[in-house]
């Protein structure tokens, strides 16, 4: 990645983020989930991280803050990523939906939900988009049970 | 009711033609119904690579008189399904099943519609024989081309020597 747009951006939120590591080649922003549309709302206005590419989460069991909401963000202009992290508890996994911004979080965001059942305030159909109407619990919890089935159609007596 | 009486008619003479196709209706239907297999491929996955290059050119599944796909259910006897099938899938591929006139047959193609295969989690269905009865399985991931001409082969054989009821009690 480019050092000298990486100084910018590291620039830019020192008054949020004091450091700006680098995992993989791509900078990491830890941000507080209360930033999480502000800092997208930045980063794709003032740097031209114009392209979602995903939203997703990792489950760490046993953390208070539980859930960890992953966004790469593109730059089709600089050809360079950047991931957004940001933690959520259990008990209340919610955090700002990119709507506004990138029209595409729409059926990310409605996966992420599927699969670990974080809530995106601001997205209002988070309908089924990979499971099924009446599937209970979020399958990429890691608490989700790994041989538990939920058929739609009965087995047949064999 | 009136007085009259319903002939009963004499037994038809004996003709020995007529007796070799009684003895051998079986036989003869067989014959017919396992060179004129019109497959329905239920194609989900991967393993429909190895659908059309088993169907095609090379290996030409047309030798075998089970060649031409029935892109309807209604029209075809044997369904082939061929890839993963999932708990969210099981409902269409259940209805493509009922919609098929009898007799039918079904080939689990690969190990994904046999077992399940590798995908043992929550979203595959861990076999489709526990939606639908399946007469031949196919092994392999994918299946060699090989593999599925014996498997039609050997699924021609046991309609050769099937039972044929060509009309049922239901009926």
């Amino acid at each position: 990645m480019d050092a000298n747009l990486l100084e910018r951006i590291r620039h830019r939120l020192m008054p949020t983020a004091t450091e700006l590591p680098v995992a993989h080649g791509i900078p990491v922003l830890a941000l507080e989930p209360g930033q999480w549309l502000a800092s997208a709302r930045m980063l794709r206005d003032e740097f031209a991280f114009d392209m979602l590419l995903d939203v997703t989460a990792v489950d760490w069991p046993g953390q208070p803050l539980r859930f960890e909401v992953v966004a790469h963000l593109y730059s089709t202009r600089d050809l360079v990523r950047v991931r957004l992290k940001a933690r959520v508890s259990e008990g209340a996994p919610v955090i700002a939906s990119l709507l506004p911004l990138y029209p595409g979080a729409a059926f990310l965001e409605r996966e992420c939900h599927d699969m670990f059942g974080v809530v995106f305030d601001g997205n209002a159909d988070l309908r089924p988009i990979l499971l099924y109407e009446g599937f209970v619990g979020h399958p990429l919890r890691k608490d989700y049970p790994k041989r538990r089935e939920q058929p739609l159609v009965r087995y047949r007596n064999t | 009711m009136s007085g009259k009486t319903i002939p009963i008619l004499a037994a038809p003479p004996k003709v020995p033609t007529f007796d070799y196709f009684t003895t051998k209706k079986d036989e003869l239907v067989g014959w017919a119904r396992k060179f004129s297999l019109f497959p329905y491929p239920f194609v989900t996955a991967c393993c429909g690579m190895e659908f059309m290059s088993v169907s095609s050119t090379l290996y030409d599944t047309d030798r075998f008189g089970a060649a031409l796909p029935r892109f309807t259910p209604r029209q075809a006897d044997l369904l082939m399904v061929v890839g993963t099938v999932t708990h969210k899938q099981a409902p269409v591929l259940a209805r493509v099943y009922e919609q098929m006139c009898e007799p039918k047959w079904v080939m689990a193609f690969g190990v994904c519609a046999t077992s399940g295969g590798f995908y043992d989690n929550y979203a595959v269905v861990q076999g489709i024989d526990k939606i639908i009865p399946v007469d031949v399985y196919v092994p392999g991931c994918p299946p060699r081309p090989e593999t599925v001409i014996d498997a039609i082969m050997q699924l021609q054989a046991r309609i050769g020597g099937d039972h044929h009821v060509i009309v049922k009690g239901d009926f």
